[in-house]
């Protein structure tokens, strides 16, 4: 149940289909769930050229792998994965990967949405975005901890 | 040689202070070292790291990679970051 942080571009059905035949057991899942976030070439009514993605590289990988864990104490599951890009990215290139390997549908399905739902809400990665006026944070309307 | 207890206990007793993104960029540094002296909140880090700026509402704390309140302790040697609501994914 990894978490991986890439600085490159990657082909996620390549990474599925990888680490399904790496990692899970032929015959024992019924059910593969996967999300893909891809850049997008505009937001707010603007086209964006590019974007830079930071993150705090430590507590990334640290709560990307409890994230995993938690994942795999809450749901029936097989396996999960996380892949997430960092620094530079272009439009329509992969953003991130989550995936869910399980018996049944329901399982799968509701794990893969826990990991992208978590992730977007407390993974510390912050947007920089490239427009033609020139650069921009993405904003959310995250409240501190309470 | 055989350092004194007390002196290497001087010498560790710091805490470091990140910043990321848009609050890196506002305060102008990524990474702060502090001398510790007495338990604190990471408010007060805070404070001290920025030489008083106000506290954007809206940032959010990790002490040692936990998401912690503003009026968490800070203890020698943890690593305190600031920074704005996430958006990745």
């Amino acid at each position: 149940m990894p978490a991986i942080l890439l600085d490159r571009a990657f082909n996620p059905w390549d990474e599925i289909q990888d680490f399904q035949a790496r990692e899970l057991q032929p015959g024992h899942f019924g059910a593969t769930a996967s999300f893909v976030g891809s850049m997008r070439d505009f937001n707010i009514n603007e086209s964006v050229s590019h974007m830079t993605l930071e993150h705090y590289p430590a507590m990334t990988q640290h709560f990307l792998d409890k994230l995993c864990q938690q994942c795999k104490q809450q749901f029936q599951l097989d396996d999960c994965l996380i892949i997430h890009r960092f620094g530079d990215i272009r439009p329509a290139e992969p953003i991130v990967l989550t995936a869910a390997w399980s018996a049944h549908r329901a399982e799968a399905f509701d794990a893969c949405r826990f990991l992208m739902e978590e992730l977007k809400a407390h993974a510390p990665f912050w947007k920089k975005e490239v427009t033609e006026q020139g650069e921009r944070w993405v904003h959310n309307d995250q409240k501190p901890v309470e | 040689m055989t350092i004194h207890p007390l002196i290497v206990k001087l010498i560790t007793m710091s805490i470091n202070v990140q910043f990321f993104a848009s609050l890196r960029e506002q305060i102008g540094q990524s990474q702060i070292t502090l001398p510790w002296e007495t338990p604190l909140d990471a408010l007060t880090v805070w404070k001290q790291a920025t030489g008083n700026v106000e506290m954007p509402d809206n940032t959010l704390c990790a002490i040692n990679m936990e998401y912690v309140k503003a009026s968490a302790q800070v203890q020698n040697g943890d690593e305190v970051a600031f920074f704005p609501p996430v958006t990745g994914g």
